[in-house]
C-alpha cells in the first residue's frame, strides 16, 4: 500500500482482505460498487456481498437486519445518499439500538468535482456527529484507510468510515499508531497548530512547511476520529500555541471544526479559525479547481495562520 | 391452548391492553386492538420462541413494523413469560422496560426496534438473508399497517425481498382501512394491494384478520420459493364498540368512563 491511490480503491481492498479473515464480515452496495470498489470484495465473496440496487434506506435497514443476526456488515454508497437519504434510517434502525454496522461512503466532500453540488457531501460528517453511538473515522490517506476499517471491525457499534475519491500519497505509513479517539500529532510546533483531518491533513503539512520558512513554528495534528474527538489532544494545543485553525472538506458548520469549538469552548481563550466550506453548496469543476476556489487551499491555510496571529 | 381458548385469551389481552393505555394515558389502542389476533396467530400457533431463553439464536423472528401497536405485543410477551404482567401497567412510564415503541435493548422478546414506519420490514428482509446466508431455518415476519405501506421504504423492502428470493419471510399486513388522519382511501390510497405485493413477486393470500384459525392457516400455506404476503382485514380498535373503525382511537387513551365502559364491553365490572 505505498503507490499514491485513491482512499476508495484502499477501502475495497482493505474490506477483501479483512473478508477473507473474518467470515462474518459482508458487504453491502446500492448499484455503486464499482464507484465506491466494493467490486473487489464482490468478485472475492460473491455469496458475501449484496447489491440492493438504488434504494439506499432499505439497504441500510436491511444492514440492521443482518447485524441482528450475528453478522458485521459494511454499507457503501456515497457519503450523501448514506448519510443524507438514509439519516433516519441510520439513526433509527442502527444507532438507537447500537446495531453493528458500519458505514464505508464514499464522494464525500468537493473532491467529487465534476458531478457538481448535488453529489457532493459537505454535511455528512454533521449529520453523523449528532447521532448518539456514532463513531467518526476520517481517513487521510490509503494506509489509515486500511486501519479505519480494521478497527471499525473491532468495535462493537455503528462506524462511519468517511471516504474520499482523489488519488493521494500515504502521509503515514505501517507503523504510525492508529488509536480510535487518539489524534496523531503529525508535526510539532508552539506558535499555532493546524487541526485537521482527511485529505486536507497533506495540504496542512505543506503550508507548515512554508509557515516554518517564515519562521512560524506550526504544529500538525491528524484527528481520524471525529467521534470521539480527543479532547485531551485539543486542550494540550490550546495550552501549548497561541492559536488554532481547524482545516477540513466540510462544512465549517457541524465538523470538525465545530467539535473543536465545543471542546475549546468555557476552557480556553485560544484564538481559533476555522477553515471549511463557507456555508455554501458545491458546484461542477476540477477537485484542485474547487477546493482553492472554497478556500481549502495551502496558501489559504497559510494565510488564515499568518492573520490569526497578527 | 385451543383455538377457543385463545379467544377468551384475546379478551383477556384486550384488557391489558386497555388497562396499560389508560394507566400511562398514553399509547395507541386502535391499532394494537387491530393486530391482536394476527400476533396471536404466530405467537400461540406458529412460531418458536423461549422465553427463558429470549436471544436464541435458531428462534423464529416476529418484527412489529407498526411500531405504535406494541401494547398488543407487550401483552401477548408477558402472557408468554418474557416478563411479569405487572410491568405492563408501567408503559411508556420513566425507566419502565416498555417503550412506547419497541426497543429489542430495553424489553425481552423484542426483536427489533420499530416505530418509524416502513423500517421494520426492510430490516426484517436483512434478516432473512442474514438466515440464508448462515444457512438457519428460522422464519421472519414482519406485521405491517396500511397506512404504513405509504412510505417508499416499504416497496423498496418488497422489491428486494422478492429479488433475493425471501421464501423464509412473510409480510402481514394489517388492513384496518384506518390511519391517523383518516381513512387511508382518502389520505392516500393503497387499494388493490394484493394485486400490488403479487406484481412485486410475493405469493399472496388473504384472510379475516380477527379469525386466528384462518391466519395460521394462510402463514402455513407454501411459499412456493417466493416472499409471503397475507392481507389479513381487520377493524381498528377491534373489541369495544365505540372504538371500533373509529379513527379517534389512533392515539387516544381513555378516560375514566370510556375505561370502565370498555371494560364492560369485554366483560369487567369495574365499580367506580
Amino acid at each position: 500500500m505505498n503507490e499514491p491511490k485513491s482512499i476508495r480503491v484502499a477501502y475495497g481492498e482493505s474490506l477483501a482482505e479483512i473478508g477473507s479473515k473474518n467470515s462474518k464480515v459482508v458487504v453491502l452496495d446500492a448499484d455503486l460498487a464499482h464507484a465506491t470498489m466494493t467490486n473487489i470484495f464482490s468478485e472475492k465473496f460473491p455469496e458475501r456481498f449484496f447489491n440492493f440496487g438504488i434504494a439506499e434506506a432499505n439497504m441500510i435497514c436491511a444492514a440492521a437486519g443482518f447485524a441482528h443476526s450475528g453478522l458485521i456488515p459494511f454499507v457503501s454508497t456515497f457519503a450523501l445518499f448514506g448519510a443524507g437519504r438514509g439519516y433516519e434510517q441510520i439513526r433509527n434502525s442502527i444507532a438507537y439500538v447500537n446495531a453493528n454496522v458500519k458505514f464505508g461512503l464514499s464522494h464525500s466532500g468537493l473532491t467529487v468535482g465534476e458531478d457538481g453540488g448535488s453529489h457532493q457531501s459537505i454535511e455528512d460528517i454533521a449529520l453523523m456527529r449528532v447521532i448518539p453511538n456514532m463513531t467518526i473515522f476520517v481517513p487521510c490517506d490509503p494506509i489509515e484507510t486500511k486501519k479505519a476499517v480494521y478497527a471499525a471491525t473491532e468495535i462493537n457499534g455503528p462506524v462511519y468510515i468517511r471516504t474520499a475519491r482523489p488519488i493521494c500519497k500515504n502521509i503515514t505509513d505501517e507503523m504510525t499508531p492508529y488509536i480510535p479517539g487518539k489524534a496523531n500529532i503529525l508535526k510539532e510546533g508552539s506558535d499555532i497548530a493546524l487541526l485537521t483531518t482527511g485529505i486536507m491533513v497533506s495540504k496542512a503539512l505543506e503550508a507548515a512547511k512554508e509557515l516554518e520558512n517564515q519562521h512560524i513554528s506550526t504544529a500538525v495534528v491528524n484527528f481520524h476520529t471525529i467521534k470521539p474527538i480527543d479532547e485531551e489532544c485539543i486542550l494540550e494545543m490550546a495550552n501549548k500555541c497561541k492559536a488554532l485553525v481547524s482545516v477540513e472538506e466540510h462544512s465549517i458548520i457541524g465538523g470538525l471544526g465545530s467539535a473543536i469549538a465545543e471542546v475549546i469552548a468555557g476552557k480556553s481563550s485560544i484564538k481559533f479559525a476555522r477553515i471549511g466550506i463557507n456555508d455554501k453548496f458545491g458546484k461542477s469543476g476540477k477537485p484542485e479547481q474547487l477546493l482553492k476556489q472554497y478556500g481549502l487551499s495551502v496558501n489559504n491555510i497559510i494565510n488564515t495562520c499568518k492573520t490569526i496571529l497578527l | 391452548m385451543n383455538i377457543g381458548e385463545q379467544y377468551e385469551k384475546a379478551t383477556q389481552l384486550r384488557e391489558d391492553i386497555l388497562h396499560m393505555v389508560y394507566k400511562s394515558q398514553s399509547g395507541h389502542i386502535g391499532g394494537s386492538f387491530s393486530c391482536l389476533e394476527i400476533l396471536m396467530a404466530l405467537y400461540y400457533n406458529v412460531i418458536n420462541v423461549d422465553s427463558k431463553n429470549p436471544h436464541w439464536e435458531d428462534r423464529d423472528r416476529v418484527i412489529l413494523s407498526k411500531g405504535h401497536a406494541c401494547p398488543a405485543l407487550y401483552a401477548i410477551l408477558a402472557d408468554l413469560g418474557f416478563f411479569s404482567r405487572e410491568d405492563l401497567w408501567n408503559l411508556r412510564q420513566i425507566d419502565s422496560h416498555l417503550q412506547g415503541h419497541p426497543d429489542m435493548n430495553k424489553t425481552l422478546g423484542v426483536d427489533v426496534n420499530t416505530g418509524s414506519l416502513g423500517q421494520g420490514v426492510s430490516v426484517a428482509g436483512g434478516m432473512a438473508m442474514a438466515a440464508k446466508y448462515k444457512k438457519k431455518n428460522y422464519q421472519v415476519f414482519a406485521i405491517i399497517g396500511d397506512g404504513e405501506v405509504q412510505e417508499g421504504l416499504v416497496w423498496e423492502a418488497a422489491m428486494s425481498a422478492a429479488h433475493f428470493h425471501l421464501d423464509n419471510l412473510t409480510v402481514i399486513l394489517d388492513y384496518n382501512g384506518l390511519q391517523l388522519d383518516g381513512f387511508n382511501a382518502e389520505i392516500m390510497d393503497i387499494s388493490n394491494i394484493m394485486e400490488k405485493y403479487r406484481a412485486f413477486g410475493f405469493e399472496c393470500y388473504e384472510a379475516d384478520g380477527h379469525n386466528i384459525e384462518e391466519i395460521v392457516k394462510k402463514v402455513k400455506k407454501p411459499h412456493n420459493g417466493k416472499p409471503k404476503f397475507i392481507c389479513c382485514h381487520t377493524h381498528k380498535g377491534y373489541g369495544v364498540s365505540f372504538m371500533e373503525d373509529n379513527v379517534d382511537w389512533h392515539g387516544k387513551a381513555p378516560n375514566k368512563s370510556q375505561y370502565v365502559q370498555a371494560m364492560k364491553e369485554l366483560g369487567v365490572d369495574i365499580h367506580e
